[in-house]
């Protein structure tokens, strides 16, 4: 077997091609933040990314590179997320200009049926279906079937080339535990990606992590990073949502 | 009693009245998180965030909840001891599987068939769904915490909404600055009021028509 721990994020993102689609773990707490820098100084263009939204928060700290990062400078080709505007009218993003002039395609999509798409990826699912939406735009043009006198749509599964996820501890096999809200979308999209990418705060040697409480297993997770001294190692949000911070390792 | 619209915290606090002991909450981003902070002492109620957070608490600082846990509005929270942690599609398979005793949500706009709209606003490409068209489809009951007009004047108790909604149909309870309305089809039914407010004025404040419930009383929170 390959070995699995990378020295570097640049080294774990080299590969990946123009046209890429990339599955972005993360809800606040559970971002690859350095994952994201390291695709933004390799240069891949022509994007496909997906995830919850790319602005966590509505803004990222200064100097943290986000999914919004790489739209700005129209790297991506499509988005797909809970959040293709704010919902604040005062806050406008770069994406929603790109949108509104038809420079990129934006998928907007509820965010438990992203997670369920995502999750039927991973799982072998083509497609479900699902109350969340009947009645509204996101129904349009989509199978409607009722079930026990309730009406359904019919939700594709996603899957992607690769996927970015953040997780507190790994083993060398690539064995993933999160801690508490770090978990969110990361383990759906290690599971739904051909590649999937992790950062993490500590490795540890094969047979440390009690196979119970592995939340990732590690046929998931074919390359893995410690985060240094110099990486981003949380971000916080504040209430104002637009401004936040970040600490770093050291 | 002097005449005032009710505060924020009044209207979270009347809200949060209605939660039994037991019950799964959600609360939605923006004024419905207030309602965390007056849920009657008495009553254990689960709050549950989309993204797998079981059982929290009340809003904290990063000093104090860490930076690993937060709720669906990104605010850090504690944990009650009772809390789990789940993925985010099982933390909507909560909801989808109509677990949820009710979803407190924000909105623009109320219709009194029970539609609501809050993801896209007028004249925009794109909009932020988030949690809410699963919570609103899905859960068992909804209620929507607002305010009872624009910052024009304009009313947000409609008789059909104009904006894209989110789900159809859905609204069990309204409460405003101006009190407490059921949506029923035709109108809305006014169950509590603002002090000193009259049907009236709350009428004229509103573009559906409002009823009075025939025990129609004051708010007190």
């Amino acid at each position: 077997m390959e070995p699995k721990v990378l020295s570097s994020f640049d080294e774990a993102v080299g590969d990946i091609p123009d046209g890429a689609s990339i599955l972005l773990g993360g809800f606040g707490p559970g971002t690859a933040h350095n994952l994201m820098a390291a695709l933004h100084r390799q240069g891949a263009r022509d994007l496909t990314l997906i995830a919850n939204t790319t602005s966590p928060g509505g803004g990222a700290p200064q100097g943290i590179v986000t999914g919004t990062t790489l739209v700005a400078e129209r790297r991506v080709r499509k988005v797909v997320l809970a959040f293709t505007a704010s919902t604040h009218p005062s806050r406008r993003s770069p994406l929603e200009g790109l949108n509104e002039a038809g420079e990129i395609e934006a998928e907007l999509v509820p965010q438990g049926t992203l997670a369920e798409r995502i999750r039927a990826g991973g799982a072998g699912i083509p497609a479900f279906y699902t109350p969340t939406g009947v009645g509204t735009e996101v129904a349009e043009g989509k199978e409607h079937r009722v079930f026990n006198g309730r009406t359904y749509i019919l939700e594709q599964a996603i899957t992607a080339d690769y996927a970015f996820v953040r997780a507190w501890r790994a083993d060398e096999f690539g064995n993933l535990v999160y801690r508490l809200s770090q978990r969110n979308f990361n383990p759906l999209m290690a599971a739904a990606a051909r590649c999937t990418i992790a950062e993490v705060e500590e490795i540890v040697p094969i047979g440390s992590i009690d196979p119970d409480h592995v939340h990732t297993p590690g046929i998931y997770v074919q390359r893995i990073v410690k985060i240094g001294a110099d990486d981003v190692l949380h971000t916080s949000f504040g209430p104002s949502s637009v401004t936040g911070s970040a600490t770093r390792r050291a | 009693m002097k005449k005032a619209r009710l505060t924020r915290d009044m209207m979270a606090a009347r809200l949060a009245a209605e939660f039994q002991d037991g019950w799964i909450v959600n609360l939605g981003v923006g004024m419905p998180t207030l309602c965390s902070d007056f849920i009657p002492a008495e009553r254990t109620v689960i709050l549950h965030s989309e993204n797998g957070v079981i059982g929290y608490g009340r809003i904290a600082t990063v000093a104090e909840a860490g930076p690993y846990i937060v709720n669906a509005g990104l605010q850090p929270v504690l944990l009650r001891p009772f809390a789990s942690i789940m993925h985010h599609a099982d933390g909507f398979g909560v909801i989808r599987a109509g677990r949820l005793h009710v979803g407190v949500l924000g909105a623009y706009e109320a219709a009194m068939n029970g539609d609501f709209a809050n993801w896209k606003t007028a004249g925009r490409k794109g909009g932020g769904i988030g949690g809410a068209m699963d919570i609103a489809a899905c859960a068992q009951r909804v209620f929507i915490l607002m305010d009872h007009t624009q910052r024009t004047g304009e009313p947000r108790l409609l008789r059909r909404c104009t904006l894209p909604i989110t789900a159809a149909g859905v609204v069990t309870l309204v409460m405003t600055d101006l009190g407490l309305f059921e949506p029923k089809g035709d109108h809305f039914r006014l169950r509590e009021v603002a002090p000193g407010f009259t049907l009236d004025e709350v009428q004229a404040l509103t573009d559906a028509p409002v009823v009075a419930a025939p025990d129609l009383r004051e708010v007190q929170v």
